[in-house]
């Protein structure tokens, strides 16, 4: 069973308590974008075998979105960290080089 | 190779000697340095494309690689249920084609396939299914797809162990299909396997791919473990890593890769000789010809190439059924085990060409796949051997998702399937 920390309210929440909410650092494309931009925000996932920068809400806790950099060829967390974070945080990064070091990076 | 066929004779003939004539149903040959067409998959879908490849359009220099073992992907870890109750015609086009080649396909391989045209119910529990179910049936009606809706009492009548008035989700119907029902899974993947392999073609297992090598935008051939092979043609047809392979060929695909669960009781006496599903409360069971009630339920929400599924799911479905057939609650698990499913955002699969030239992908079949596995290697091998859609595929391509063409079977079959 899977045990996310909550960034929030600091609870080690497991999922029953979580409900997952897709990739993360998906780039938001607006008016006037063309369709292949649509259609890579929309559906294009990468679906990684390995490591994964996913979101998650708190829905039985406080509520709230967060951010988690998960493997799924493992199930290993790396971390999580808040929801307004553009791209994974270096701390983040560390962590995840720290137990994968053959991992290619984030792009 | 020539092969023998199977029948009442050779059984005769075998009982007189030990049972020391039969051969083995494929060989298990190197890999040579060039084939035609690669086909990667070694499932259902990969060996019924490569089946009806030599078939239907004479190409037989075919390799189909295999990472692991022979139908140990989801082709050997789905509930066997096999329908074509489909709400939009492009589905129920393509079910129904797999349906029917399903009837007579144990004559076609020379290979008992099990199909048990038993009958399958889907359950309405509540005023919208009954609503949805009754317009399936009449689109059904227009696809020419034998479904109908039935009552309550007839329900009860075909699954005596059901209990019809729950407090929460009474049954107040069905969508029944007389001639869905069931197949040994098992049993389709080496069939086909068997006759790929008579019309000369190399399955090659324990051979995973690593590479995909592509040159002014058009295929090479991969590289693998057991080492490089060049190709005309490369399919792609792996199901739960279709991304990975994508990754390899330098695309992306609208695939989310989850966790699929399903169990089995322990054996008892025939007790229920239909499938039931119940797609409100969430599961669906059969009972196998060994006694064991089969059960299948609902994904996990979140990305997942483990094959481990999270236990709240199975207690989920459970709890559900034992609502729904009271009897079944003191019956032990017998084994439980779970797959890799390829989501698509509309629950539709994809059969299409790719932005690399000769490259072609099967997959997004998500959680229903098996019912598929004939109808969809007859669509991909014709668009394999003529680089572009016939009809059967024609709607399933990845250019939908950019033009917003969606066959959104999510909303329509619920979500089970």
């Amino acid at each position: 069973m899977l045990t996310l920390t909550c960034p929030y309210c600091g609870v080690k929440a497991e999922e029953t308590e979580l409900a997952p909410g897709g990739e993360a650092h998906l780039k938001r494309s607006g008016p006037g974008s063309s369709d292949e931009e649509f259609e890579s925000y929309l559906f294009a996932r990468k679906n990684p075998k390995g490591v994964h920068f996913e979101r998650w809400r708190h829905s039985y806790g406080c509520g709230k979105w967060f951010l988690a950099a998960r493997c799924t060829a493992t199930l290993e967390v790396f971390g999580t960290y808040p929801a307004q974070t553009p791209a994974p945080t270096p701390d983040i990064l560390a962590a995840i080089k720290a137990k994968r070091p053959e991992w290619e990076g984030y792009e | 190779m020539a092969q023998r066929r199977y029948s009442l004779f050779a059984v005769a003939r075998e009982a007189m000697r030990f049972h020391s004539g039969w051969e083995r149903a494929w060989t298990s040959p190197e890999p040579k340095k060039r084939y035609d067409v690669i086909v990667v998959g070694a499932g259902g879908h990969g060996l019924a494309t490569a089946y009806y490849l030599g078939k239907n359009h004479g190409i037989r220099n075919i390799a189909v690689i295999e990472k692991g073992w022979l139908g140990g992907g989801n082709t050997g870890r789905n509930t066997t249920i096999i329908r074509s109750n489909y709400l939009q015609d492009p589905s129920a086009a393509l079910y129904e084609k797999a349906r029917a080649l399903y009837e007579d396909l144990s004559q076609d391989l020379n290979y008992n396939v099990m199909f048990s045209p038993r009958g399958l119910l889907m359950l309405a529990q509540t005023e919208h299914e009954v609503r949805g179910y009754k317009r399936t049936v009449h689109a059904n009606t227009l696809q020419g797809v034998e479904t109908e809706w039935i009552d309550a009492k007839r329900v009860k009548d075909l699954v005596p162990i059901i209990n019809i008035d729950g407090p929460r989700y009474p049954v107040l119907g069905a969508l029944y299909q007389a001639r869905g029902g069931t197949a040994r899974h098992d049993a389709v993947a080496w069939g086909y396997a068997r006759a790929c392999s008579a019309m000369g073609m190399d399955i090659i297992q324990q051979c995973e791919v690593t590479g995909i090598r592509t040159a002014n935008g058009r295929v090479q051939g991969i590289d693998t473990t057991k080492g490089a092979i060049d190709c005309g043609k490369l399919a792609i047809v792996v199901a739960g890593h279709s991304s990975v392979l994508a990754e390899m060929a330098g695309f992306r695909l609208p695939i989310e890769s989850m966790a699929l669960q399903a169990l089995v009781s322990e054996p008892i006496k025939p007790c229920m000789d239909v499938v039931v599903m119940a797609n409100t409360v969430h599961g669906y069971m059969s009972q196998s010809d060994k006694g064991e009630m089969v059960i299948g339920g609902g994904t996990d929400g979140f990305n997942n190439y483990t094959q481990r599924g999270s236990w709240q799911h199975i207690e989920e479905t459970v709890r559900a059924l034992i609502e729904t057939f009271p009897m079944i609650s003191r019956l032990k698990m017998l084994r439980q085990w779970g797959g890799i499913v390829d989501m698509t955002g509309d629950r539709s699969p994809i059969l299409s060409t790719t932005p690399v030239e000769n490259i072609f992908v099967n997959c997004g079949w998500g959680t229903g796949g098996f019912k598929a596995i004939p109808g969809s290697g007859w669509a991909m091998a014709d668009l394999v051997a003529r680089g572009q859609p016939g009809p059967l595929a024609a709607d399933f391509g990845l250019n939908r998702f950019r033009e917003g063409r969606f066959i959104d079977e999510s909303v329509a079959a619920g979500v089970a399937h």
